[in-house]
């Protein structure tokens, strides 16, 4: 009886650790992309005007 | 800014609303998070997979110690979007929208994962895979909810112009929450009722009980380690929308 049920439980966690997977590869490959975006348009000189030494904030800082 | 942090005392909340120091903080809190959630979840899945077979439902009763918290993960995060749109309509909290964005993708992989394993351990115990009864179809409609929220939060390029309407979403949806969690008490379904959270104490043997407890803080954990990942990732990449449009500006100025 217990052989029967291995199937659904085995189905069960696998397809469970497949789509947590999915989904961490998923948000790293993103934050890598963002990251990788950021450094390209730093390295061409163009910055936020907050780490560029300017007067104004950052747009969305508190209040 | 720094009127802020050098005039007065700046609360908690003030702090985690300058998107530059939220990333500060959670970059330091991160490893934290995933190691914790780590080990929770692989203590939990060990303890579950070597309880005892249950004396009606033989070793289908480990496809509880996940299913559960899938199905608990699936209610928190919309209660956790929930409280971040009160944030974006309330008190104008910049990294509330960012909160919502981030935190829907996760909770509907959650969701569909309660959905399946759920079927796959209602086959052998109820004969059937699906039914269309209250509590399953409720989660079902949440699931649509999610994925409509990922639609809206990704339609609109200016991510301000959607931060509105999504809260406005996920408010009106969290009317759901309740009605997931108290179906099996309102309407006659195949599903059980509650068995942990109950007013006369958990129904079930520490055997069962206690991997379910570590399993659904592990995977509790879990989610907000991802979801401070992806928050990070969608204030980097508002950051580089942001500059694109200076630097298309500049080229043509």
């Amino acid at each position: 009886m217990q052989a029967d049920y291995f199937a659904f439980v085995a189905s069960a966690y696998g397809i469970s650790a497949l789509a947590i997977a999915g989904l961490f590869a998923w948000v790293f490959v993103d934050a890598k992309a963002q990251r990788r975006a950021l450094q390209a348009l730093e390295a061409r000189g163009i910055r936020r005007r907050s780490e560029a030494g300017g007067s104004r904030d950052a747009p969305g800082a508190a209040r | 800014m720094t009127d802020v942090s050098t005039s007065a005392k700046p609360s908690r909340f003030s702090i985690l609303a300058n998107p530059t120091r939220f990333l500060e903080l959670s970059g330091k809190l991160q490893p934290w998070l995933y190691g914790a959630a780590l080990i929770a979840v692989a203590a939990g899945v060990f303890l579950g997979l070597t309880a005892p077979a249950d004396y009606q439902q033989g070793m289908t009763v480990t496809i509880m110690f996940i299913h559960v918290p899938f199905a608990w993960l699936s209610m928190m995060i919309w209660t956790v979007m929930s409280l971040s749109a009160l944030g974006t309509l309330v008190w104008r909290h910049p990294l509330a929208d960012v909160s919502v964005k981030a935190a829907a993708p996760i909770g509907a992989v959650f969701t569909v994962l309660c959905l399946i394993t759920g079927s796959i351990w209602g086959r052998p115990m109820w004969g059937t895979w699906w039914v269309w009864d209250a509590r399953l179809t409720s989660v079902f409609v949440l699931f649509l909810m999610y994925l409509g929220l990922i639609a809206l939060t990704r339609a609109l390029e200016e991510p301000g112009k959607s931060a509105k309407s999504a809260a406005i979403l996920v408010l009106v949806g969290f009317v759901n929450i309740p009605i997931i969690k108290f179906s099996v008490d309102w309407w006659n379904t195949l599903h059980q009722p509650a068995s942990v959270m109950r007013m006369d104490g958990p129904a079930m043997p520490a055997a069962y009980l206690t991997p379910l407890l570590v399993s659904a803080l592990g995977f509790t954990l879990l989610f907000f380690a991802l979801h401070l990942t992806a928050m990070r990732t969608e204030i980097l990449r508002r950051r580089v929308a942001a500059l694109s449009r200076l630097a298309a500006r500049r080229a043509e100025g």
